[in-house]
Formats: C-alpha cells, structure tokens, sequence
C-alpha cells in the first residue's frame, strides 16, 4: 500500500497495482508521467489522479457504459509504450471490453454542471495495461469517435436499441 | 524545422518506410499522399490539438463533481448494479 495525495479525496492509501505509469503523459500533460486509477464515490466514474500535481485529475468512464459499439486502434508504436507485444506487428483493433479484456479502455469525461451537458471523450482514449501498469492516451482516426460525446443523450440512444 | 520546396508530383522520404507526395494544389490548399506502414498513425494536427484542449477542459471541469452523482443506473451486459448506495 502506499499514501497519495488526490484531489478528490485527500490523502488516501491505495495498493500499488492502481498506480500506473504515463512514460509519455497525456496530451497537454506530458509532464505527469504517474497517475492513480481510482473508483469515485459516484459510479459509474472513476479518477485518474496526477502523482505529480495533487490538483491535476481526470474522470473518467467506461465507454461501455454508451456506447457498446465503440472500438479503438492501436498501432505498435503505440502499443510498445504500454508493452503490449504482437506477433505480427501493424495495427490492433479492440472492442472496449470483451475480446480485449486484458487491456483498459476509459473515456474522459468532461464534467459540467448540467449533467445533460456532460461530455466524453472517444478520440483519445486512455488504454491501460494492467499487466504492466503502463497507460496512455491513443488517438483515434475513425470519424465516429469525437472528443465530445454527450453521455446521456448515447445512453439514451443505447437503451432504446 | 527543415524545410523543403516541392512541385506537384514530388515527394519526399522520410527514414526508409514513409513517404508523402504533394498530389495536387488548388490555391491555398495542398493535397498529400502519405504512403506509411500500418505501424505509424497518421493524422492532421487538429485532432492531435482537439484532444490536448479536450484533456484541458477536462482537468479544469474536473472540481464539478456534484453533478456526477445519481447517474442512471448503467444497462446492458457491463452493468454492475452494485451502487444501491443512494448517491443522489
């Protein structure tokens, strides 16, 4: 176990295995390098807490939780930095869960006051591998993942489908 | 920066897998072909920008947090319905 410093939380104690390291940060953050992965008080949502700097956190969410289509692609030079390793080298499609369970998927959330308003981001993904605690931000060509996503309005969408 | 001056139909290389031609040019606008192997993404700048801002808005959103509580139930086959915690 080891004490850190989050945001939302103030000093709290987590197992080492939630600490994952960012070798190349997240975009407009590459100065954090080591985050904390923790379950908010209110799911679905979980923090990505900077170890950097106490004030830097994300929320974040499954992509599962709207969009059950969502899928991502990685290439090797991505994979590499969180040491993920493939036989034939190119390109990784995954789902978010499922067939790709070994790694995880979250989206950004961008948290506003009305949670109708309440966005998520599916362009840059942030994929773990737990295995190796490595994390990072993917970026994702596909026009139909966006950088704001209303999750509400999906959810919607998704529970009528 | 390097810089470099090419003609329609030129192209240049960059290490030995990556090239990028100028196919054509209407005015202001320049259309590239970007030969690379799969193993490299390529993308215009502004995603890469859209995304940094995103992650900016984000981290300055992220200190609203009344809003995140009383979220509907999630369905479908992830769903863990295990916050009967009455989070309003």
């Amino acid at each position: 176990m080891k004490l850190i410093q989050a945001r939302a939380f103030g000093e709290i104690e987590v197992d080492e295995r939630q600490i994952i390291d960012f070798p190349r940060g997240i975009l407009g953050f590459q100065e954090h390098t080591r985050f904390a992965l923790l379950d908010a008080s209110q799911p679905p949502f979980y923090w990505l807490q900077s170890l950097t700097d106490t004030q830097t956190a994300f929320v974040l969410i499954s992509p599962d939780v709207f969009r059950s289509d969502y899928e991502l692609s990685l290439v090797s030079q991505e994979l590499d930095v969180i040491d993920v390793h493939q036989e034939e080298g190119g390109e990784l499609i995954t789902r978010s869960s499922g067939d790709a369970a070994e790694l995880l998927v979250f989206a950004i959330v961008t948290v506003t006051g009305d949670k109708e308003s309440m966005t998520a981001n599916l362009q840059g993904p942030i994929v773990i591998n737990p295995a190796s605690r490595l994390g990072m931000q993917g970026i994702q060509t596909d026009p139909r993942w966006m950088t704001k996503h209303y999750i509400l309005q999906e959810m919607a969408v998704k529970g009528s489908r | 920066m390097l810089v470099l001056t090419r003609k329609i139909n030129e192209a240049i290389i960059i290490g030995d897998d990556i090239e990028i031609a100028v196919v054509d040019i209407k005015g202001d606008q320049v259309k590239l072909g970007i030969r690379a192997p799969r193993s490299v993404k390529v993308y215009r700048h502004e995603v890469y920008e859209a995304i940094q801002d995103e992650n900016r808005r984000a981290a300055e959103s992220a200190g609203d947090l009344t809003s995140l509580g009383g979220f509907p139930p999630v369905t479908g086959p992830s769903s863990n319905s295990d916050d009967g915690d009455g989070s309003r």
